[in-house]
């Protein structure tokens, strides 16, 4: 128990540190443009065709699902709006950034974690190139910008499930069922759901990248990293999910 | 030759928790020398120019790379001392996810700004060529076997022209023949752009053929040091079991 609290603490101490030093050289010269770019492409561009799939399952299968219930409040046509709301405001930043939590997060965990392992990053440091700069703040960078962008196609593309869903039992046109869709949903909707997601962004890069700079050497650690990664960033999200309920509770 | 130090290690110590690496260690190192250091496996050589360039950080002592202290600079001085040192891993540390031809440019254009494109090329093909391996330009470094490995490790750490090179272990893994390509290849460089170097190795024939100077590390001492024929003819029975 003691040395469970001691490591505790020690984890929080030097990942503040580790977030720190983010936060110090994102602002200082040169800047890796090239490396952010790879990285966007692939944890963006390379994370379409899951978040596509569970985009489309949660529209589909909420809709599915909600529609007895709403038909014994005899509100069907509301299901439209019912489910488009819960997939902006919660299910589909949650689901979406699990999911990249899953692919991402382990990812870079492991590929920092085996470039920890096998010395590459010692090479940079050797070669007066600066490793956190060029791989960790390159990483933190992309997930931050891209989990929104993810999470705002996955809203699209659950949408499009729960139309698909819908017409299932009902029918209803295509353009019908959007226009029921956005004439129930505000922008103020979207704007707490949004600001959470770039949270869950930073921290899924943060994790991975802690995690695998951090890996002790040998081979076993790159698993070990790969998977702690997954845990405290699924983790960690869950926690910012219910911080942000509570103050967007107090504020809007 | 000149006797000038340009890397002169006094009382080095480190510790990994319990386990003391290296305990009061001393070396020097000419300029324009090959010093060997000889040592079995888990000794503490590769701790030692660890050590030199920073990557560890020593518990004690003092170590002066072209008389400055590197255990007491900043970032940014630190890495204007690196830049002239190549390093050639134990393992390679080729980095995984580029190939041979982005390895050798990604250091070199870190290494020097402003250079044009048709340079970096120019340079990364002659140092493929010095290693025998210019085919391998496209390829991946998994691609490669684990002796290719090592040739284009060391492309790299020739590239930028380090005015001090530390090998480790650089022909372990490599047939005899390759091994002694690579043993002339270091003498070469050394002649050609008169480097400093520090050769880690267990390699009887390449440190008989690079170094001017041999030291053997024992469990984190030096325990004998002297030109190779000196050694040779050493009575110390532990000294004579490296030679046979
Ligand atoms: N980062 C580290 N953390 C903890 N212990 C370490 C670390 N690096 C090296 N050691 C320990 O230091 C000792 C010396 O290691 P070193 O790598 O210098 O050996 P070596 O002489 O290069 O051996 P080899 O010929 O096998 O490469 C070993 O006992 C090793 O366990
Ligand atoms: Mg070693």
């Amino acid at each position: 128990m003691h040395t469970y609290l001691k490591n505790i603490f020690e984890d929080t101490g030097k990942v503040t540190l580790f977030t720190g030093r983010f936060f110090k050289e994102i602002i200082k010269p040169p800047f890796q443009i090239n490396e952010f770019i790879r990285q966007c492409y692939a944890i963006g561009y390379k994370s379409l065709p899951l978040v596509s799939i569970t985009g489309f399952i949660m529209g589909l299968v909420l809709t599915i699902q909600s529609r007895p219930t709403m038909i014994q409040f005899g509100a069907e046509s509301w299901l439209p709006s019912m489910v488009s709301l819960s997939l902006v405001r919660e299910i589909a930043p949650v689901i979406t950034a699990l999911i990249c939590a899953g692919k991402i997060a382990s990812g870079i965990g492991a590929e920092l974690g085996s470039m920890k392992v096998t010395e590459q990053i010692d090479a940079m440091e050797v070669s007066a190139i600066n490793p956190y700069k060029y791989l960790v703040v390159t990483r933190i960078l992309a997930t931050t910008l891209m989990i929104p962008i993810l999470v705002l196609y996955a809203d699209l593309i659950g949408v499009f499930g729960g139309y698909i869903g819908f017409n299932v039992r009902g029918s209803m046109s295509m353009f019908a069922y959007f226009s029921e869709v956005i004439e129930h949903l505000d922008f103020i909707d979207f704007i707490p759901a949004v600001i959470k997601t770039f949270f869950f962004g930073f921290f899924i890069g943060l994790i991975g990248c802690y995690k695998g700079f951090n890996a002790s050497s040998g081979t076993a650690s790159v698993g070990i990293a790969a998977n702690e990664a997954v845990v405290a960033a699924s983790l960690s999200i869950f926690i910012l999910d219910m911080l942000a309920v509570q103050i967007t509770d107090l504020f809007f | 030759m000149e006797t000038k130090a340009i890397i002169s290690i006094k009382n080095l110590s480190k510790s990994f928790g319990d386990n003391e690496v290296l305990k009061d260690v001393n070396l020097t190192v000419n300029k324009g020398e090959d010093l060997v250091i000889l040592g079995r496996s888990g000794s503490g050589k590769s701790v030692t120019i660890k050590c030199l360039v920073g990557l560890v950080e020593a518990d004690k002592g003092e170590i002066l790379v072209f008389d400055t202290d590197v255990t007491k600079l900043k970032d940014n001085e630190l890495n204007e001392i690196r830049s002239r040192i190549g390093f050639m891993f134990q393992n390679g540390a080729l980095y995984d996810s580029m190939s041979v031809r982005q390895n050798l440019a990604f250091t070199l254009k870190h290494h020097t700004k402003e250079v044009s494109d048709e340079e970096i090329e120019k340079q990364i093909i002659e140092a493929l060529e010095s290693v025998g391996l210019e085919d391998a330009i496209d390829k991946m470094p998994a691609e490669l076997s684990g002796g290719m490995r090592k040739r284009i490790a060391l492309a790299r750490t020739l590239i930028i022209q380090p005015e001090i090179i530390l090998y480790d272990e650089p022909t372990s893994g490599l047939d005899s023949i390759t091994s002694r390509e690579i043993s002339e290849l270091i003498l070469s460089v050394q002649k050609k752009y008169k480097t400093s170097s520090i050769i880690i190795t267990h390699d009887m024939a390449c440190a008989k053929l690079t170094g001017n100077r041999i030291m053997i590390l024992n469990e984190g001492v030096i325990h004998a040091e002297g030109t190779y024929s000196e050694l040779e003819k050493s009575t110390d029975e532990w000294v004579r079991s490296f030679f046979i």
